[in-house]
């Protein structure tokens, strides 16, 4: 079996460096690094500024190009993180916390070299992962029918609500708001149209691009217009200061290990987003440190293992949102959305009927790690005069390319007034502090659910006791419910010791995505 | 500047899931409920509203329950960047439609910059004209945008 999948790699890597493959691949990490290296403009921006060049592509090269602007992006945030100590992407929220200090002391060079050698190190880890784990997915996934999705996925949209930060009732609530606004337009089994309020436009479903930008792009610009302002770094990063010293090499190995092996493990389970991820590897890393003071003071563990758990986690998310089609985060739920609009319906064949896609995207990542090893060691310089742009011409740039990025996606006008509508709903929804990455969960989740839960009922003829009944679908339904008790605990324990205080730290300076998560 | 406290922001948000809840219900009644097992288009639309309804519920509830802090945050609207923001939005789609992609794009950067305070007018001027050759060589001469440069009338 193992030997399959090592088979099986190999021809992924046939797929994956297949010149034109990979030259898709190159130009995804290329502007995804770019793109997350701006200040305010995180993954999610990045992946769906860029989804509608996708459009046209054939799905192997579009899927490379979405995970490596995936990657570029993460750690091109990682980079204004530790330089300028401005997450724009959640996780870097945590990176903040000792990579600025370490930037401080005159060690941001390192820290970046560190932050590389972690990320590349976590995906490796993360491939092994997932050779071992994907045939065993193969045999189990079969015996999934409408019950069993439908239940994994409550269990996908429960833990997206509830595990990320802020109140868990909000987070249901928007996730609800997403599965509503998965309704509108036609419904596909009676052709009554839905919510559409007599806008023609509106027929045709809503547009996942234009949903994403205004939430993650229009929402975020109408809430930092004039308070982002120039940061003053003093970062100067030269090329020979990334190279960390043997010394710092192995206080950084046991870090990333362990931060890996966090990754892995919330990788693994549905919904659990990338923020509480890096949270717990850098709790975890200051519980077992035999000197905690020096955490939030430049530690180089404090770097290490939350980004090793980020890009482990990224790695691992790919087996739920490819082999199930639950995604484990937005960033996921995108991808899953730009492999719907290809006409790949992820699930338990997609293994073995798109062998080409799977095994390719996995060797991808291999590549790609490489790739943005290759890319920053010349173009750090590049990357640290870009983080200086100031946001007072960014935001009007980023608004045009999102108007003709939307635009180009259908040749629809009327799309760009969607993008306006979910900017000024997002901005509303954050200012009541509520999250809004839920909505694109439930959005991308919405039709299945839907279709599944559907298909159940008719199969079982409306007897609500088939989820119980079937022994796989019986856990997932046991998982949630342990879920929503273990919150609502939380929920009244809080209540009873006054208000609760956020889990995950807020993150300095800016106030957008990173708060959303 | 106004200040508001987090039981407040709950009560108003709560209050915009209920009422979004009681549309999807209403809204999901008038399309055919069904059956569970035969179950018709309204029939999703108005669980999900209940759902809605019950965490909107739960959200305005919730704090009043708790010792809920009363600290109060400082929201300030910034009316003029917002405004510009959203006006030069419009302005894209409208002179996109009637004029062309070249009028679309400096209306939209331009307005856009000129929401920051501390753009002038003609680093405001410049970045538009920028965009503006952007659009041509990457956009229209590149990707082949359907948009025509310059049109007069719509289309």
């Amino acid at each position: 079996m193992i030997g399959q999948s090592l088979r099986d790699l190999w021809f992924g890597f046939g797929v994956a460096l297949e010149p034109h493959n990979l030259l898709w691949s190159f130009l995804g990490v290329l502007l995804g690094n770019l793109i997350g290296v701006l200040p305010g403009m995180g993954a999610l921006t990045a992946i769906s500024m860029l989804l509608p060049l996708t459009y046209t592509m054939a799905p192997v090269p579009a899927i490379l190009m979405l995970a490596g602007i995936f990657y570029g992006s993460q750690y091109g945030g990682a980079i204004g993180a530790i330089l300028l100590n401005m997450p724009s992407h959640p996780p870097h929220a945590v990176t903040c916390l000792d990579g600025f200090p370490m930037t401080r002391q005159g060690k941001g060079g390192t820290a970046l070299g560190i932050t590389m050698m972690a990320s590349f190190f976590a995906a490796s880890c993360g491939i092994v992962v997932m050779i071992f784990a994907s045939p065993l997915l193969v045999r189990f996934a079969f015996r999934f029918g409408p019950v069993e999705i439908f239940s994994i996925m409550l269990l996908g949209l429960l833990a997206g609500a509830t595990m990320s930060r802020g109140s868990p009732l909000k987070g249901i609530a928007m996730t609800a708001v997403g599965l509503l606004l998965s309704m509108v337009g036609t419904d596909i089994n009676s052709g009554v149209l839905r919510f559409t309020f007599g806008l023609p436009e509106l027929m045709d479903k809503l547009e996942l691009v234009a949903l994403a930008m205004g939430l993650f792009g229009v929402g975020d610009f109408l809430l930092n217009v004039n308070r982002i302002r120039h940061v003053s770094g003093e970062a100067r990063v030269r090329l020979r200061d990334i190279r960390p010293s043997a010394a710092e090499v192995r206080q950084a190995f046991w870090p990333m290990v362990r931060g890996t092996l966090v990754g892995t493990l919330f990788g693994a389970m549905p919904g659990t987003g990338p923020t509480i991820t890096t949270f717990i590897a850098y709790v975890v890393e200051r519980k077992v440190s035999r000197t905690p003071q020096r955490f939030g003071n430049g530690a180089l563990e404090g770097v290490a293992a939350p980004e090793a758990a980020a890009h482990a986690k990224t790695q691992i998310d790919f087996i739920p949102t490819m082999s199930l089609g639950i995604p484990g985060d937005a960033v996921m739920a995108l991808i899953l959305g730009a492999l719907l609009i290809q006409g790949i319906q992820p699930g338990p064949q997609l293994i073995t009927e798109h062998a080409d896609l799977f095994w390719g995207l996995i060797a991808s990542f291999w590549v790609g790690n490489v790739l943005l090893v290759v890319l920053n060691v010349p173009l750090i310089g590049i990357w640290v005069k870009l983080l200086r742009v100031p946001f007072r011409f960014m935001y009007p740039a980023a608004l045009f390319f999102i108007a003709v990025g939307v635009y180009s996606t259908n040749n629809s006008l009327f799309e760009i007034y969607e993008v306006l509508f979910f900017g000024v709903a997002g901005a509303i929804f954050l200012v009541l502090d509520f999250p809004v990455a839920p909505i694109l969960l439930g959005f991308v989740l919405g039709p299945l659910v839907e279709e599944n839960f559907r298909r159940a009922m008719l199969m079982a003829h409306g007897d609500l006791t088939v989820f119980l009944r079937s022994p796989i679908s019986l856990v997932f339904m046991m998982a949630s419910a342990l879920l929503l008790a273990a919150q609502a605990a939380f929920g009244i324990r809080g209540a009873l010791r006054g208000r609760q205080t956020g889990l995950v730290p807020r993150g300095p300076a800016l106030h957008n995505v990173a708060d959303v998560e | 500047m106004t200040t508001i406290t987090a039981r407040t922001k709950d009560a108003i948000g709560g209050a915009l899931m209920i009422a979004l809840g009681v549309f999807a219900v209403v809204q999901g009644w008038s399309y055919r409920i069904g059956t569970v097992s035969q179950m018709g288009p309204g029939f999703f639309p108005t669980a999900i509203g209940c759902v809605l309804i019950l965490s909107g519920l739960g959200i305005v509830l919730g704090p009043l329950l708790a010792q809920a802090s009363q600290a109060r945050q400082a929201i300030a609207a910034e009316w003029r960047g917002q405004l510009c923001i959203v006006l030069s939005i419009v302005a894209f789609v409208v002179l996109g439609r009637f004029t062309g992609l070249l009028p679309a794009t400096f209306a939209i950067v331009f307005i856009a910059a000129l929401g920051d305070r501390q753009n002038t007018l003609r680093s405001t001027l410049a970045l538009a004209v920028v965009m503006m050759l952007v659009a041509v060589v990457v956009f229209w001469w590149a990707l082949k945008i359907q948009l025509p440069l310059l049109a007069w009338g719509g289309s």
